[in-house]
């Protein structure tokens, strides 16, 4: 099956406005991507006629909407390769999977001096949790670097790996760099080392096909808002032995079973790790993005974008005054860059912008990465499903521009 | 209320009609701003709520206000020498009369001034507004 972008971009409404009066060309999805009309109606459908709090009433719209919230695990198992829907915890994105991670299992099975390992080109979110623990119970984090085309090698992961290491954390697609990290090695090498792994997927699961099974992490946490869907959804697959470790980290209703004056029994997993009324429709339209960018084809999907980075790729390197960062050679479609000279990462963007080209500019939620490639601040230019070759010419002219007026 | 050395920047921007000569005109005006020595490049000069790095340095003489500033991105330098037009040489009476957002409209640079804008101008402006108050 072919891939029709035009067909997809028709898909998306935004995609047809201006913006400082020309036609937007949105390059910031590694932010956060646009949605489908599919999902918008999807939600407006959930108010308008399918709304009702979830796994509570015995009514209809009760019924109704718990029906079509609970669907979602499924469509989530089925987009990540999970066996087993009772692997998918919905969150309310990457971040709060990855703090599910940190105080639902982290915390209680390690100890002062055990090891955690991290890349170097980390989001702060898969960062900041495990400081967390390092402050209050003196774990040590262990920090790998990437080389200089941005790639991380499997074996040097393993060679930071100590007896005392429990966790690996690490990211399947860098969100600055777009380095595909190969994880299935890192995975399947930490498991024969007794190692949790705890793979983010933020990035990755936009833009290939993601099967946990295969891959053979014990984590996976995914950001809706950047899979087409709204914001403030998300899931994490959680391995059922490593879910068995975990207690509960958020507490409150519809986690639990019974609650006494003296005593709580909480509810089985994965219910017992989601508290509270949760996304209920972002989850329904998480349900439809999910099922919007399967009935395309992940694999569809990865090779348009392959075709775009091929090609923004030639196009970029032929400025001769643009310093782009990460080489790897099969790296998604992200291009972090800065000017040669004295123009700022956010003088770039503020005329790209003018030129209706929405970019990132700042240190992109990665501090570590920045300091080790000694960079202050970059732009990004990041693709997703619905972007064009011609979007790419249009970066490259605005890009022009920069160059004529910051030279 | 505005200082001769800012209409004379009015002036210039009223024969700017498109948005990429009244940047070039803004990017040139940083470059020839007065380079801030690296000795003022401190914590308490700098300004919080800038994506960018700026720094601002006031000075209150006789009454006079008067600052030096700086930015590593270029468009804000020039917004930085656009400011001392604006604000250099008045009274701190003056200074807290000065309608920012008024003037840079005169310019067509209003939309920096907008509450979500990081670009630090609003930021700067409630700096030179705080130190002559």
């Amino acid at each position: 099956m072919g891939f029709d972008v035009e067909a997809v971009r028709a898909d998306f409404p935004i995609l047809s406005r201006e913006v400082n009066g020309k036609p937007l060309v949105y390059l910031d999805n590694g932010a956060s991507a646009q949605k489908p009309q599919v999902v918008i109606d999807a939600i407006t459908k959930a108010y308008t006629q399918e709304y009702s709090n979830v796994h509570r009433g015995l009514h209809y719209l009760s019924n109704l909407a718990t029906e079509k919230y609970e669907g979602v695990r499924g469509i989530v198992a089925r987009f990540l390769g999970a066996e087993d829907e009772t692997s998918i915890i919905f969150t309310s994105g990457t971040t709060e999977g990855i703090n599910l991670v940190a105080y639902g299992w982290a915390m209680e099975n390690l100890r002062e001096g055990d090891e955690i390992v991290l890349s170097v080109m980390e989001h702060h979110a898969n960062i900041v949790p495990w400081h967390f623990l390092r402050e209050r119970m003196g774990v040590k984090l262990v920090w790998v670097d990437v080389d200089v085309n941005g790639d991380l090698d499997p074996q040097a992961v393993m060679e930071a790996c100590t007896d005392r290491t429990k966790l690996i954390a690490v990211t399947h697609m860098s969100n600055v760099l777009g380095t595909v990290v190969d994880v299935k090695t890192i995975c399947q090498a930490a498991r024969a080392r007794a190692i949790a792994t705890m793979i983010d997927g933020s990035q990755a699961s936009v833009h290939m096909p993601v099967n946990v099974t295969d891959l053979g992490c014990d984590f996976y946490p995914v950001t809706g808002h950047k899979l087409y869907g709204p914001s403030g959804s998300g899931a994490i697959y959680i391995h059922p032995d490593r879910m068995a470790e975990m207690r509960p980290f958020i507490g409150g209703g519809d986690m639990i079973r019974e609650v006494h004056k003296d005593e709580v029994i909480y509810n089985d997993a994965p219910f017992k790790f989601e508290a509270g009324t949760p996304g209920i429709v972002q989850t329904i339209g998480l349900g439809v993005a999910l099922d919007y960018m399967m009935g395309l084809g992940m694999d569809n999907i990865a090779a348009h974008e392959r075709h775009l980075r091929d090609y923004a790729r030639e196009r970029l390197d032929g400025l001769n005054w643009l310093n782009v960062q990460g080489h790897s050679a099969g790296k998604g479609a992200i291009f972090s860059f800065t000017l040669e000279g004295a123009a700022h990462a956010h003088d770039i963007s503020t005329v790209l912008d003018k030129k209706g080209v929405a970019v990132r500019a700042g240190q992109h939620c990665c501090g570590p990465l920045m300091d080790h490639m000694g960079v202050t601040a970059s732009c990004r230019a990041s693709f997703g499903m619905y972007n064009t070759t011609d979007e790419v010419d249009s970066l490259v002219d605005a890009l022009e521009l920069c160059h004529k007026l910051f030279a | 209320m505005a200082t001769e050395a800012f209409e004379e920047i009015a002036e210039t921007f009223e024969f700017l009609d498109d948005w990429e000569d009244r940047y070039a005109h803004v990017i040139d005006m940083g470059r020839e701003m007065d380079p801030l020595d690296d000795a003022f490049k401190v914590p308490a000069t700098k300004v919080d709520g800038c994506a960018s790095q700026v720094w601002l340095v006031p000075q209150v003489e006789g009454g006079v206000f008067t600052f030096k500033g700086a930015s590593d991105a270029m468009i804000v330098s020039g917004l930085i020498a656009i400011l001392r037009a604006l604000y250099n040489g008045l009274s701190v009476e003056d200074v807290q009369r000065v309608d920012a957002r008024a003037e840079f409209e005169r310019l067509g640079l209003n939309d920096h001034l907008s509450a979500q804008r990081s670009n630090g101008l609003r930021a700067m402006i409630e700096r030179i507004r705080s130190v002559t108050a």
